[in-house]
């Protein structure tokens, strides 16, 4: 039976327990809803989820665990003798797999009965020319052991699948008889609803915390791989970023963090300005009119995809610095090679942060309570005044916590560097050269086609490890010093 | 109350110190001021009282053009200061404020230290010519505000450190040291428990010897206390205005004598 008629049935059997069990409740309190613990829905609702959860979780989790069980069946089968001198156990499976599918769409067409599925032996027909017919294209000739494999691979999915629906079955039926016979009028279905909403809730919560601890895990298991083929001291200490495909990398990330830092520092000396003089003006100046158009208006711009912004430092702002600084320029100096620049990326960075830093630090200038500016403009000081000496300096945690958030957005940004800033890993003062970013790299060290288990290619997952500390700190600091300063009006 | 004592408070007649004149104040297309005429005098506390929402601190406002930061009210009518017109295009409502003085309702120290508190008028009204007159501005203004004993040893500790009673006592210095001539207070004690409430009223009936004072106070026990005269609003209107001791004892307006028996609050 297909996965989907197995939930089909359980929704269905839901459905019936949301009916049966709001009657059944009904009926032992004689028609009177006033006489139910719990309004007559509860009952419905607690019959209908305990049909239905327990079964649902058990699913998932077994369509989760059972491939991982079968490949550690299947690959225990498979002896080291049959795997071939340039291969591996990984590769074999593949083909595995393949084979497996193969079988099953062969089934399927009719090309195939079941039984000789399970009884193909490569000695007696060319298996790979079979499975050509139905679309599953194989490199090589199925070799005997690889079939076999394929064989017991199919019989394990298959029984699995057949226990699966029969395990959620019965769940689901035992969980909708044992729901409906408590269903009482006395029964306190409301309450335990109430427990199984706060389960459901939960389990959201920690969903998400549990993908975050996933994705550190896996990058952390390649981190280690690459620093089995690569020294960490050449990583944080070296000087030089230059991968080859000889096998002598030098793969330093300090020109990457180099290049990182500076376009987001200029990103920052452009945002962090403009951004907080926008939040003052239209939390201490502007008329409600102004404000209610221009801060969507602001918002509105945060919402821009940083793609299109890449384009427009490609397209605008790197040919713009290029006429003025390139050769043959306004300025009549040569100091720019070509349009991409840490100046371009900068700045375009810095545009695309003003409205995250104004927004921010408007809601933190809005916190500072007005018996703040009463009390300053009530004793004679003007507006700046005011927002000079009291408002700024009691929002100037908030602010500092702001500007570390934008700084590490800026930190992680990658389509505008990768559009704008260059791909050339230096150290160097000059912002009108071309460098380029640890996030650049990580996108083409994994876009190459070199081999997956080089260090060229696991290096961006130390990369993007590095950068997922520093941006992590960077946001922990930042959401201290701001939570701080909320406590303080509080 | 004992209405002998009050009936017996000495009232010298002082010189007129602001004048109202037919004033009518709008928030939008509200009417929250209408046509009131009031006369406030120098070294005299005036108590405003009144149901809440009657307008007290919007005409309070008025006295030191508060009200400009707030987009949609509109003042119509003439306030006089010392004979001059506030709303003249010629006054600075800033310059003004430093005139006028104003404590709020909620104690409202910055987040700066107790000296700081007190310097930050002297300082932008570019009061003293060094560090040594500054320090001498402060200590006198925390002596009138009758902190300063308790202050005097942590005058770099931050005042919202203070106590309620303490922090509304700094905000009175801090609004005395900019050398106002009238002081108004937005119900300065309503945030205080009663013994921080006696020492600010101890506190107000000494600044009388220097400084008009306005105070608008919810509590009618308060008023007869502190004040000399006591004006009553009601729904915008001022209803009566006259010697505390008249109003409390006497009162004309039967809206005043419900008010002060409790049958309209
Ligand atoms: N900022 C404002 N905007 C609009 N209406 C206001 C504002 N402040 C006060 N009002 C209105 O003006 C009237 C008088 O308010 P207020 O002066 O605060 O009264 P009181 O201080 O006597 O309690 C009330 O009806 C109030 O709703
Ligand atoms: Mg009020």
């Amino acid at each position: 039976m297909p996965t989907i008629w197995l939930v089909a049935l359980l929704l269905a059997l839901a459905a019936a327990g949301f009916y049966w069990g709001r009657a059944r409740a009904l009926r032992t309190a004689g028609g009177d809803a006033k006489d139910l613990h719990s309004l007559p829905s509860y009952y419905g609702y607690h019959v209908a989820l305990t049909s239905f959860v327990p079964a649902i979780a058990v699913l998932a989790i077994w369509l989760l665990a059972q491939p991982l069980f079968i490949e550690n069946r299947v690959s225990g089968m498979i002896p080291a003798a049959a795997v071939p001198e340039n291969s591996t156990l990984g590769l074999v499976m593949s083909d595995v797999r393949r084979v497996a599918e193969g079988l099953d769409l062969a089934v399927e067409q009719g090309l195939l009965t079941r039984a000789e599925a399970r009884d193909l032996s490569s000695g007696s027909q060319d298996v790979r020319a079979l499975l050509g017919e139905v679309g599953v294209a194989l490199g090589n000739d199925v070799r005997p052991e690889v079939l076999t494999a394929a064989q017991a691979f199919r019989n394990l999915s298959n029984t699995g699948k057949t226990a699966m629906s029969v395990v959620v079955a019965l769940l689901a039926f035992g969980g909708f008889a044992w729901a409906y016979s408590k269903t009482h009028k006395d029964f306190r279905a409301r309450n335990v609803v109430e427990r199984g909403v706060l389960a459901l809730l939960i389990l959201a919560a920690s969903l998400a915390i549990l993908t975050t601890v996933g994705i550190v895990l896996s990058m952390l298991f390649e981190t280690k791989n690459f620093f089995g083929l690569h020294s960490w001291t050449d990583f944080f200490f070296g000087s030089t970023w230059a991968p080859n495909f000889r096998g002598d990398s030098e793969l330093s990330i300090l020109p990457l963090l180099w290049g990182t830092l500076y376009i987001s520092f200029i990103a920052l000396l452009v945002a962090v300005p403009v951004g907080l003089f926008a939040a003052i003006y239209l939390s201490e100046y502007a008329s409600n009119a102004v404000r209610s158009f221009a801060k969507p208006l602001l918002e509105i711009l945060a919402g821009i995809p940083t793609i299109v912004y890449g384009l427009f430092a490609l397209l605008t702002v790197g040919p713009a610095l290029a006429g003025l600084f390139a050769k043959g320029g306004l300025l009549g100096v040569e100091w720019m090679a070509g349009a991409t620049s840490v100046l371009t990326a900068g700045l375009v960075m810095g545009i695309m942060l003003i409205p995250f830093v104004s927004s921010l630090s408007d809601d933190i200038i809005n916190a500072v309570p007005q018996a703040m500016r009463d009390g300053s403009l009530g004793l004679g000081a003007t507006k700046s005044e005011t927002v000079r000496q009291v408002v700024m300096p009691a929002a100037l945690p908030g602010i500092v916590g702001a500007v570390l958030l934008a700084a590490s957005r800026a930190i992680g940004e990658t389509m505008i560097v990768v559009m704008g800033a260059g791909a050339i890993a230096k150290f160097s003062g000059n912002p009108l050269e071309s460098m380029t970013t640890i996030t650049t790299r990580i996108v083409s060290q994994l876009t190459g086609d070199t081999d997956f288990a080089s260090p060229e290619t696991l290096v961006a997952f130390a990369l993007g490890l590095t950068l997922f500390v520093l941006t992590l700190g960077l946001n922990v600091l930042a959401l201290y010093i701001v939570r701080k300063y909320r406590e303080q009006y509080e | 109350m004992n209405d002998m004592t009050l009936m017996e408070k000495t009232v010298d007649t002082q010189k007129i110190k602001i004048a109202a004149k037919d004033v009518n104040v709008y928030y939008g297309d509200s009417h929250a001021i209408k046509d009131v005429n009031v006369e406030i005098e120098d070294k005299t506390v005036t108590a405003f009282i009144g149901p809440s929402g009657c307008g007290k601190s919007t005409f309070l406002r008025c006295l030191n053009r508060m009200n400009d930061t707030i987009d949609i009210c509109k003042v119509k009518g003439d306030i006089l200061l010392d004979g001059e017109d506030i709303y003249d295009k010629r006054v600075d409502p800033v310059q003004l404020r430093a005139k006028v003085g104003m404590v709020f309702q909620k104690p409202n120290p910055f987040p700066k230290s107790i000296y700081d508190n007190v310097a930050y008028g002297p300082r932008i009204h570019g009061l003293a010519k060094n560090k040594a007159e500054l320090d001498e501005i402060v200590e006198k203004s925390l002596r009138r505000g009758a902190i300063w004993d308790e202050v005097k040893d942590r005058l770099d500790a931050p005042g919202t450190g203070l106590s309620g009673g303490q922090q509304q006592r700094l905000c009175i210095a801090r609004a005395v040291a900019t050398e106002p001539e009238v002081l108004l207070m937005d119900e300065p004690c309503s945030a205080l428990d009663p013994i921080a409430t006696a020492q600010v009223e101890e506190l107000i009936d000494e600044l009388r010897s220097r400084y008009s004072v306005v105070i608008v106070t919810h509590s009618m026990q308060q008023a007869a206390r502190v004040s000399q005269k006591t004006a009553f609003f009601h729904l915008g209107n001022l209803v009566e205005f006259g010697l505390t001791g008249q109003i409390f004892t006497n009162p004309e307006d039967p809206r005043t004598e419900s008010y002060i028996t409790g049958r309209i609050g």
